[in-house]
């Protein structure tokens, strides 16, 4: 009997590796499926010559955002020295480098030629803000692994405060990077605006402290433990007010468009549906990223009769739905929506000029899209179980 | 007060199972079977498991831009240089043009360099497992012959 | 390629002799190379030349397709199109909103001379050649589309399955970005586009095809006649396509 609680006989271990073992097919599913895009073609997917970036960028660039957003936990340690976020930076630091990995994989395995990685690697173009991204994404990787060294091992911790700041400047740099692959972009009415590249910054703030503190519950959850209401008080304030800046800029741009005559038809397309086939980015704007996305978890997590840790939670999920809402009609519906070729003209071509695309996934985009959360969720599991990850704060609490 | 412990339960220092040994077992079995296999391998003639490659004749009363031994260690830098020099500066039916290659060496049967497995090209590169793709977007048969075909 | 045999050898020998030459040339070196090239080979472009098309709408009919029929035969796309097929060129037909004039306008890549396509590429295989053609080197190409998102004119078409039978001049394939060439396998050996080739041919002579910078060319004169405009003048790419009647 002694030996039915530790080793493989443990409930945990096993647990674990069935976690591994979802986690895995997940994983195997993603590659699956960017194998089937690789030798057949993206034919097989619903994208056209109009949506040229479908579902697998909207979990890629969340990914993404979130994993430089997540890196704040760490930050708001060790450059601004609060000591409630200490103990929680290395768990910060895994999930960055987790997120950021899910999230490339899902962006490369999504290329048209996969097997050209090598030349993009090699060859850099420099007016262009992807090749600042590939730097600025495997410089990132970098980073956080030696931001990782300094928290863990204690003879670097001295070095970890330099190191935090580094990792600071070089997350606003991607951020705003990942902001301006869409902020450059002159030919369509979605994007071709600099408050994008600060809105994803504070959209990563918001997605990444969400994503953190869905994945320290659980944690806390697993060893029977539980963050004190201080802390969680706290968090969830700043989650608020992350969401609450996020808001702000997302109305911003809004507003700003809506006074331009000649973005008109833009936002009544998506802020109306004015002209939408699809009838799709009205509701998710609306319903999917201001009312459950934004305004739900801001009650949840500011008013005092609603606190407590299920309603974070709730929040937290709440507002990583918001973003798949609000990325998916950035994205696809910035897409959707024909360009101005002749403004002042109707347009029909065969080439679906003036027209709005409908554009409905297929299942290889879902399946990459997942298998990308996929290895975010392997390399978090794999992380956490090799190495002392739980925030050890000095005042533990115990689970009611 | 249990000490703290880190999620999933991470063995306890000093490790739970004390197999010493077992582990230094595993490997000399691994290698055991590892050059068993590789020794019998290396006693087949290379010929029986792969085919060498079959260099079809080109097309007659015409020799390649250099020496085939050149052409063998050469030709991707040539293939490089040159397609640098038509798809940038516009220099087309230069002398190493890969339309020039697939001229004279398409197959007589096949009419292609990479269509059937004894083609020039593919028969090489599938005996030295050096994948090629440049026929996933070049023409591997001369433009007479495709103009011919109705 | 020929071979020099192929050369008029007149007389027994002439004949014997060459073969003499020849066969000592093989075996004291090796190295030398001794085909003969039939064509030789094109020039390198420059910059000197700026390639335009300058397209009379006035000319254009609204059922007349022959320039995009010209361009999927020259280069081996699709007749039938499909939501996912390439398309170099297609005919847009534009109503005015308030006034309810019409035109049917052939629209393909606009050889911007700043080519936002080109700014963002990452690998950089989408570049502007010295003479103004924007086009896609295929070798550097990693299907990424930022391009396609890029163009304000739809210019660039993917790739979304695996291709056969391509033309020798035209390669293309799977996974890869494309777009209007201006046919400079044509252009490069001294011709014109297929389109404006088709265009002629068929009478309508709705294309002209010419070099920008040469103040004498038949184009920069009719540009400087007539009051002609580019697509999208506002955003200030100074695109190398014109139009009359817009």
């Amino acid at each position: 009997m002694a030996r039915l609680d530790h080793g493989f006989y443990s409930l945990e271990e096993r647990i674990f590796y069935v976690l591994l073992l979802l986690g895995g097919a997940v994983t195997a599913a993603g590659l699956y499926a960017a194998h089937s895009m690789e030798t057949h073609g993206h034919a097989i997917t619903g994208m056209t010559n109009q949506v040229v970036w479908g579902l697998p960028h909207v979990f890629a660039i969340f990914l993404i955002v979130a994993a430089s957003g997540v890196l704040n936990v760490a930050s708001i340690g060790s450059v601004f020295g609060q000591a409630l976020y200490k103990p929680r930076a290395p768990l910060s630091g895994l999930l960055s480098l987790a997120m950021l990995a899910g999230g490339l994989t899902v962006l490369m395995l999504d290329l048209g030629r996969p097997d050209r990685v090598i030349v993009a690697a090699t060859h850099y173009n420099a007016s262009s803000v992807f090749a600042w991204n590939v730097l600025l994404y495997s410089g990132m990787a970098a980073i956080v692994a030696l931001y990782l060294w300094t928290l863990l091992e204690r003879r670097m911790n001295r070095y970890a405060k330099a190191a935090g700041i580094a990792a600071l400047i070089w997350r606003f740099a991607l951020t705003t990077g990942t902001g301006s692959i869409f902020a450059f972009l002159i030919a369509r009415q979605a994007y071709q605006s600099a408050v994008l590249a600060p809105l994803f910054i504070v959209l990563s703030f918001a997605w990444g402290l969400a994503a953190f503190l869905i994945v320290q519950a659980a944690m806390y959850a697993w060893n029977g433990q539980a963050l004190p209401e201080a802390v969680r008080a706290r968090m969830a304030r700043l989650l608020g007010v992350f969401v609450a800046a996020a808001l702000y800029l997302v109305a911003v741009y809004h507003l700003t468009n809506l006074y331009f005559a000649k973005q008109a038809a833009f936002e009544a397309f998506i802020l109306l549906g004015r002209g939408d086939p699809s009838g799709l980015f009205a509701p998710l704007f609306w319903l999917g990223y201001v009312l459950l996305g934004t305004l739900l978890p801001m009650l949840l997590l500011w008013l005092p009769q609603a606190a407590g840790p299920r309603s974070l939670l709730a929040a937290c999920a709440l507002v990583l739905l918001g973003a798949f809402a609000l990325l998916f009609v950035f994205i696809i519906g910035g897409q959707a929506f024909p360009l101005e070729i002749f403004p002042g003209y109707t347009a029909t071509s065969s080439f679906a000029d003036g027209t709005a695309e409908i554009y409905s996934p297929r299942w290889p985009e879902w399946l990459l899209g997942f298998g990308g959360l996929g290895v975010a969720f392997l390399l978090t599991t794999i992380g956490v179980r090799a190495l002392d990850f739980l925030p050890q704060d000095d005042f533990v609490g115990r689970a009611e | 007060m249990a000490p703290p412990r880190s999620a999933f339960g991470a063995s306890p220092p000093g490790g739970r199972h004390r197999r010493t040994g077992k582990a230094g077992s595993v490997v000399a079995a691994w290698v055991g079977v590892a050059s068993l296999a590789l020794g019998l391998a290396g006693g087949v003639d290379a010929g029986e498991r792969t085919p060498t490659p079959s260099i079809e004749k080109a097309a007659a009363g015409t020799q390649c831009v250099a020496a085939p031994d050149v052409m063998r260690r050469q030709h991707p830098q040539l293939l490089k240089h040159q397609r640098d020099a038509t798809v940038h500066r516009g220099v087309r039916q230069g002398r190493d043009s890969l339309q020039g290659c697939v001229g004279c060496h398409a197959s007589a049967t096949s009419g292609s360099v990479a269509q059937a497995k004894t083609d020039f090209c593919v028969s090489c590169h599938a005996y030295a497992a050096v994948q090629i793709d440049c026929f996933e977007c070049h023409a591997s048969r001369p433009a007479q012959a495709l103009a011919a075909r109705p | 390629m020929s071979s020099g045999s192929t050369e008029a050898l007149a007389g027994r020998r002439k004949f014997l002799g060459l073969a003499a030459a020849g066969a000592g040339g093989v075996l004291l070196a090796p190295g030398i190379h001794l085909i003969e090239v039939a064509q030789a080979a094109t020039p390198e472009v420059t910059s000197k030349v700026r390639w335009g098309l300058l397209i009379d709408t006035t000319k254009c009919s609204s059922g007349c397709s022959d320039c995009i029929s010209a361009c999927n035969a020259e280069n081996g796309l699709d007749p039938v199109p499909s939501p996912t097929s390439a398309q170099w060129i297609r005919k847009v037909e534009i109503k005015e909103i308030k006034t309810g004039r019409q035109a049917s306008v052939p629209v393909m890549c606009q050889h911007c001379a700043e080519p936002p396509c080109v700014d963002v590429c990452p690998t950089g295989a989408s570049f502007k050649r010295a003479d103004g053609i924007v086009l896609v080197d295929r070798h550097a190409c990693i299907g990424c589309r930022y391009c396609v998102m890029a163009c304000p004119y739809k210019a660039r078409s993917f790739v979304h399955e695996p291709l056969t039978n391509q033309k020798p001049d035209v390669p293309r394939g799977k996974g890869c970005v494309e777009g209007c060439t201006l046919c400079v396998q044509r252009i490069d050996r001294g011709g014109t586009p297929a389109c404006v080739e088709a265009c002629d041919k068929a009478g309508h002579h709705a294309m002209l095809f010419g070099n920008l910078n040469d103040p004498d060319s038949a184009i920069s004169k009719r540009v400087r006649e007539l009051a002609t405009r580019q697509l999208r003048a506002d955003l200030k790419l100074d695109p190398g396509v014109r139009y009359l009647g817009l």
